[in-house]
């Protein structure tokens, strides 16, 4: 599903540059759950934002779903995001005078998707996450984790081939951490291919493979029995 | 473009912060309603002025005779001459595309006594010698009884019409004076009309004429051949400036003056005052419009400005929406719309402003009567449209900047935004 080879990224700050990512090697395959791990500075963050197209590598390969991507134009970067990509951020980024429903029904409204069938699948999938009575609601009505959950929907809504999650639960006590995990791994459950980028131990073993990264290198890439999250909810 | 998400989107962001958009529209709102009524002021001006020359063929020109100032083919400097009722044939023959040549004779005048009498009634009045044409060159409108017409002029009928101002004076006021008859220096005419002089050309004094046929009025007051003066209506193609000269040599030639004896034949170009009276309010339409443009070009500025200040708040929601896969052209799109938006209906209540504002003037000027040289000041339809696509473009420019700069901030950049 994601091939990257010999993935370089430097940034420039003022005269010397900081090389962030030194070279990294990574596959994962249709279905997987993976936990990206690392201290601050590792290049984790940077890692997830090349991966999602939000941000370019000065150098390497990265292939998503055999589609080469290199040298996109914002407008076909644009249209990949949409199209293969849902994000889920550690501070929720849900647009806060739109209502739960409008959030999830937003990434449909990119693809052109005529307004009714936009609204319904959105209902959809707020019923899956389980914040069907909370539709209409703005997120500053919502708690962290219904706004996270909103969040997952919203990722969810266009059916994207990978799931992106930046700290998705960073923002949240660890209650409600595992719920979102356990919602995580439902939809994981289902087929999808996630990745989590975390640096909470306990929620990188409810993936099924963890990563680990150090000083722009991958040290450790190893699969793991995945603790599921139920049990503590 | 009619798209109701966009739109809900626009008044979203239009009505989260009201009073920001309520002062920024101001400047816009001011801008258009200072152009409108700039506008209206100098077309209320114009009307004015033109008021004045009623509503005479402007394309005309008035020609009398004067002294002779050098002397010419033996005859002496000095000479005194008159026109002839050959020579309107003459310059009909001679000088191409004229539409009206009327030859008038005239008693009375400003100030002068009294020359008509009606019982024990009397009055000063002007009382022209005419030929039907000259109502085409002079426009009334005859109120009771007939104008003019050849066959007074082939049978030298003494008939006059009258205008209202005279009427006044010398009838009753439930009188019909038609069929009467008033003694113009001693001679009896019969009324057969009264007229109405719609503008008020020359004011009251328009209202106190009389007209009579040109042949009556030679033969009644000894005028023979002569010609006081003539009023000349060029067709609507050509103008009278172009061919006066033609004609003022026609004249000469026939009464043997000399050709380059400037004073000798008089004239007045109504179309040369006419013209320079246009070009002024030419002039004054473009001073109005370079101030009004000048005045909206700061509410653009601050159209502009809020823009971008609202493209700032926004940078991590533009972010979030090109996470998610918004194209840039449409949130491009987006921040000029809006900006359009604001332009546009600002503009509008400027519009509708400033036009309550000269709905007002007029109906003041209405209550007051008639100001000098100012009347029913007002802007065309056109002028609205006008100021509309200047608001349009003006949205558009104002909206270029903040747009391009809401795209140009990358979406991880935008995203670290907190």
């Amino acid at each position: 599903m994601i091939e990257i080879k010999d993935l370089h990224k430097s940034y420039k700050m003022g005269s010397n540059s900081l090389h962030v990512l030194k070279g990294i090697n990574f596959k994962v395959e249709e279905g997987e759950l993976v936990a990206i791990m690392g201290s601050s500075g590792s290049g984790k963050s940077t890692l997830l934002n090349i991966l999602g197209m939000l941000d370019g590598a000065d150098s390497g390969e990265y292939n998503l779903d055999g589609v080469p991507i290199k040298n996109l134009s914002e407008t076909k970067a644009a249209q990949y995001r949409n199209k293969f990509l849902g994000f889920i951020f550690q501070s929720f980024n849900l647009i806060n005078y739109k209502s739960a429903l409008e959030n999830v029904a937003l990434p449909l409204y990119y693809q052109k998707v005529p307004r009714k069938e936009r609204q319904e699948k959105a209902m959809k999938y707020l019923e899956r996450v389980g914040l069907k009575p909370w539709a209409s609601h703005l997120p500053s009505e919502l708690s962290g984790g219904q706004k996270q959950r909103v969040a997952i929907a919203r990722a969810m809504a266009a059916e994207p081939k990978v799931l992106l999650a930046d700290e998705p639960t960073g923002a949240l006590d660890s209650t409600t951490s595992y719920e979102v995990m356990d919602l995580i791994q439902k939809i994981n459950d289902e087929g999808n291919t996630i990745l989590v980028v975390t640096h909470e131990e306990d929620i990188a073993h409810m993936c099924k493979r963890i990563v680990h990264l150090k000083d722009g290198v991958i040290v450790e890439d190893k699969k793991i029995e995945q603790v599921r999250a139920e049990q503590y909810v | 473009m009619f798209n109701k998400d966009r739109w809900r989107e626009i008044l979203e962001v239009l009505t989260s912060n009201v009073w920001r958009t309520i002062f920024t529209a101001f400047g816009v709102c001011w801008g258009i309603f200072i152009l409108i009524v700039l506008l209206a002021a100098g077309k209320g001006l114009e009307n004015g002025i033109k008021k004045d020359f009623g509503d005479i063929a402007t394309n005309t020109m008035f020609m009398w005779t004067r002294a002779t100032t050098r002397a010419y083919e033996g005859l002496p400097q000095g000479r005194r001459f008159e026109f002839k009722i050959d020579d309107v044939q003459a310059i009909r023959d001679n000088v191409p595309n004229l539409r009206f040549i009327s030859p008038r004779n005239q008693l009375g005048g400003f100030g002068g006594n009294n020359n008509v009498v009606r019982g024990i009634r009397t009055g000063a009045y002007n009382v022209y010698g005419d030929y039907p044409e000259i109502i085409n060159q002079d426009p009334m409108s005859v109120t009771s009884g007939r104008f003019l017409n050849y066959n007074d002029i082939n049978e030298k009928r003494k008939v006059a019409i009258i205008g209202l101002g005279v009427r006044n004076d010398l009838y009753d006021q439930d009188e019909d004076p038609l069929g009467t008859y008033i003694k113009i220096q001693g001679v009896n005419f019969m009324v057969i009309g009264t007229y109405k002089k719609n503008n008020s050309g020359g004011g009251e004094e328009g209202q106190k004429e009389i007209f009579v046929p040109f042949t009556s009025f030679s033969q009644a007051f000894n005028r023979g051949e002569d010609v006081g003066w003539m009023a000349i209506t060029a067709e609507d193609g050509s103008s009278i400036s172009n061919l006066k000269d033609k004609i003022v040599n026609v004249m000469k030639d026939r009464h043997k003056v000399h050709p380059e004896d400037t004073r000798a034949v008089g004239y007045f170009d109504l179309y040369e005052q006419y013209n320079r009276v246009e070009s002024l309010f030419g002039a004054l339409k473009a001073v109005a419009y370079i101030v009004g443009i000048m005045v909206l070009l700061s509410g653009i500025i601050g159209v502009s400005n809020i823009m971008l200040i609202v493209v700032k708040e926004r940078t991590k929601e533009i972010g979030i929406r090109r996470a998610l896969g918004e194209q840039p052209w449409s949130i491009k799109k987006q921040i000029l719309m809006e900006s359009i938006f604001l332009t546009l209906i600002s503009g509008m209540v400027g519009i509708i402003f400033g036009s309550l504002v000269i709905f007002g003037i007029n109906s003041l000027l209405d209550s007051v009567g008639p100001v000098d040289m100012f009347m029913s000041p007002s802007v065309s339809v056109g002028v609205v449209s006008g100021a509309l696509t200047i608001l349009m473009v003006s949205g558009l420019l104002a909206g270029f900047i903040p747009a391009q700069s809401a795209i140009k901030v990358r979406p991880i950049e935008a995203l670290r935004t907190e």
